[in-house]
């Protein structure tokens, strides 16, 4: 595994691409973050609704940045059939699939961290006049809001690596990747029957992974920011079993 | 691809027109034999109509009370506080408004003081009191002065400024036959007209009266319930007609588009004197998005056209990849090393076959849904056909263009991922994020304007009228573009990537 990890971790840090990317990431939920706020008009006090959610709404474009992270770390491989060396030189392609797990989540964590504290800070100098305790890394919603975005943006990438590990190919695995973060929750507003609606707004990996950005008014989320944050978890596990085995079983 | 290997055409043709046609020739072959590709596209069409299905099974409005039809066709809001008796034959109706003081509905404590603009308070003659039946009236509103309306769509401006007790107005309403004519005053001496309207199967007899309207008010992305009241004096009729008694009773209680009143407030009429208070809400105007939840549109229907783009972009984007991940781009280009023209004849192969999908798609879609949604209760917004074809050209068109401007991408980037994402954040995200609750109605209509998300202006059918405040944002199906201008928007972002790819393709070893 030290091995399968030090060549993942040679691999991703010798391409210029993950590095300008994850510089993109952050720049990118930034600049979203900076546009919404000061975009948003703050009639009453609390800017009539949620101002850690409106400063982390970066991460909404953000995300797509650390999907494609997700999705070169493997597709590209197959693209210039560097993976047929890797295979050969580790052949448990189970610990291979791990180790890029492993560097694709620090990476994103380390990146992810860096964009949602700027797109926060952004929050804080953008709106005026908040309340105390809004927005400071010291109220307890927010900091969970915060450390659930970064572990929201490393589980996007984990999707992302799971997918194209099933797909091999990477305009395919991406084309995947955003039609289910962004597509699944447009199609879930065109239900009118509530009860279908709600579920769908629950199981869909964006909607319900962003109840964590959530601080005021939880109980009119579809679903409970732990729990939200647990269905994109789900989603993540699912596409890497579905990637691993399908890695284990095919030719590469 | 040996066709384009013969650069020379038969003689008496133009060389370098017939070398194109076979460049065409040798892009669609690469296309319709690449079996993944043929997928995506026939993938894309199948998601239109598959949420078109979705959209229409899901709808639960059955038992939902029939949505009011005016004497246009379209449908309307008749909700209203009415004071009427029937009158006979020709005649008039005068009354002074000396007060109109408006509530709006307040989450916790009820009902608190403030502006509802188009608060409407005088006079109407209607054909009947049935919902949605023909009417012409003259009021005062809110903050819009005095207007003249007729048959829910037609509007026209009086006397300006809001009325007081020390600046009352004057209203007069004469009938004629099948013309009712509006006047106003500031005097009640010197009259003015406002306007006239015909009135088409006004009987001999139609129910004359006060009346006061309070459509909700718009504000944060949402609207609060309303609630008004009006002080009218020196009510009397004359001309051929004789006063009887007046009943007040509340329009259109039932009517989907009334949300009720709000908490602590109801419609009343009383009498001291010649002195009439009458407190009502709902609104005489044609129904909006905001106004008919019950309601449905063809784009709700066509959502599925952003689960297609997805499709499309993909393969316009390995359309060019995948002939740089196999290096086939070289005896491409080698067979053609005119480099601009492979953008062009890929262009055209992928923008006419994304075109079919998106026509196939949307055709089969909008008769499948509007049907599916409608026996389930909905009612859809009408929609003439020639707006139909509209819908559909348009979203054809948004598919092919989008495309293309993968393909497009594909060339820049020479990598799928990152061109899929480009083209899709750019299309897709202005939309998720115009959804989300506390998006500035400004900034919304700035994202349908100068992004590439603009181009779905083409799915609107609903009509806004500036006589009903509402929510008119692209997420309630009200675009800041006209259909073909949100188009072109989108239209100038892929000839922009064309030109970006030209340029590198032409600089750029293959």
């Amino acid at each position: 595994m030290t091995v399968a990890l030090h060549a993942e971790w040679t691999k991703f840090r010798t391409l210029t691409s993950p590095l300008w990317l994850l510089l993109g990431a952050v720049a990118v939920t930034v600049a979203l973050s900076a546009v919404a706020t000061s975009a948003v008009s703050c009639t009453t006090a609390d800017c009539g609704s949620d101002p850690t959610r409106i400063s982390l709404v970066g991460v909404d474009l953000g995300q797509a940045l650390v999907a494609i992270l997700g999705v070169l770390g493997v597709s590209n491989e197959y693209g210039t059939g560097v993976i047929r060396t890797s295979l050969t030189a580790i052949p448990r392609r189970v610990t291979v699939l791990a180790a890029k797990c492993v560097v694709l989540s620090g990476a994103a964590a380390v990146g992810g961290t860096a964009a949602v504290l700027g797109a926060l800070l952004t929050g804080r100098i953008v709106l005026p006049d908040l309340s105390g305790r809004a927005l400071s890394l010291s109220d307890g919603p927010t900091l969970r809001a915060v450390f659930g975005s970064v572990l929201y943006l490393v589980l996007i990438g984990l999707l992302s690596l799971g997918i194209a590990t099933a797909v091999r190919d990477s305009a395919t695995g991406i084309g995947v990747v955003l039609g289910l973060l962004y597509i699944f929750p447009i199609v879930a507003g065109t239900i009118s029957d509530p009860h279908l609606r709600l579920l769908l707004e629950k199981i869909a990996p964006m909607s319900a992974g962003l109840a964590i950005q959530a601080t005021t008014d939880l109980p009119s989320l579809p679903i409970s920011p732990w729990a939200g944050l647990g269905v994109t978890a789900g989603w993540a596990a699912a596409a890497l079993l579905v990637g691993g085995l399908l890695l284990c079983r095919r030719d590469a | 691809m040996t066709a384009t290997m013969t650069p020379l055409g038969p003689p008496g043709h133009m060389p370098g027109r017939d070398s194109f046609l076979q460049l065409l020739h040798a892009e669609w072959t690469k296309f319709r034999t690449v079996r993944s590709w043929v997928h995506g596209m026939v993938v894309a069409a199948l998601l239109v109509v598959a949420v078109a299905l979705l959209a229409g099974f899901s709808s639960d409005q059955k038992g939902a009370s029939p949505v009011p039809i005016g004497p246009g066709g379209e449908p309307v809001a008749d909700t209203y506080y009415f004071v009427h008796q029937p009158l006979a034959g020709d005649g008039s109706v005068t009354v002074s408004v000396s007060a109109l003081s408006s509530s709006l509905s307040d989450g916790l404590t009820g009902l608190r003081p403030g502006a509802v603009p188009w608060a409407k308070a005088g006079l109407i003659i209607r054909e009947s009191t049935r919902q949605g039946a023909p009417y012409a009236a003259v009021m005062a509103t809110g903050s819009h002065g005095v207007r003249m309306q007729d048959d829910y769509v037609n509007d026209r401006a009086g006397l300006p400024d809001a009325v007081s007790a020390g600046s009352p107005r004057w209203l007069r309403l004469a009938r004629s036959a099948d013309t009712i004519t509006g006047y106003d005053s500031t005097d009640g001496r010197k009259w003015t007209e406002v306007g006239t309207a015909k009135l088409v199967g006004l009987g001999s007899t139609a129910q004359v009266g006060l009346f006061v309207a309070s459509p909700p008010t718009v504000g944060g992305g949402g609207t609060a319930g309303s609630v008004s009241t009006a002080t009218f004096q020196d009510l009397r009729v004359h001309g051929g007609w004789t006063a009887g008694n007046w009943a007040g009773e509340q329009m259109g209680a039932h009517s989907p588009t009334f949300s009720g009143y709000p908490a602590h407030g109801s419609g009343s009429f009383s009498r001291s004197g010649d002195r009439y208070t009458v407190t009502g809400a709902g609104d005489i105007a044609p129904a909006v998005r905001d106004t008919l939840p019950t309601g449905g549109h063809l784009r709700d229907i066509l959502t599925g056209t952003f689960a297609a783009l997805i499709a499309v972009i993909v393969v316009g984007a390995l359309f060019i990849t995948t002939e740089y991940q196999n290096s086939m781009v070289r005896t491409t280009l080698a067979a053609d090393p005119r480099r601009s023209r492979m953008l062009v004849a890929k262009s055209i192969v992928v923008g006419a076959v994304a075109f079919v999908a998106g026509l196939v798609g949307t055709a089969a879609a909008i008769p499948i849904g509007t049907r599916l949604a409608s026996a389930h209760g909905v009612y859809i917004f009408p929609t003439s056909s020639s707006t139909q074809l509209r819908v559909a050209l348009g979203t054809a068109a948004l598919l092919a263009t989008t495309a293309i401007t993968g393909m497009a991408c594909g060339a820049i980037f020479r990598q799928g991922a990152g061109a899929v994402t480009t083209v899709t954040v750019a299309v897709v995200l202005p939309y998720v994020l115009t959804a989300i609750p506390f998006m500035p109605a400004g900034a919304a209509d700035w994202l349908a304007k100068v992004t590439p998300g603009a181009a779905f202006a083409v799915q609107q059918t609903l009509v806004p009228y500036h006589q009903v405040a509402s929510n008119y944002t692209p997420y309630y199906g009200y675009y800041p573009l006209q259909p073909w201008v949100g188009f072109a928007v989108l239209a100038g972002y892929a000839v922009a990537a064309l030109a970006v790819a030209a340029v590198l393709l032409n600089r750029r070893d293959a």
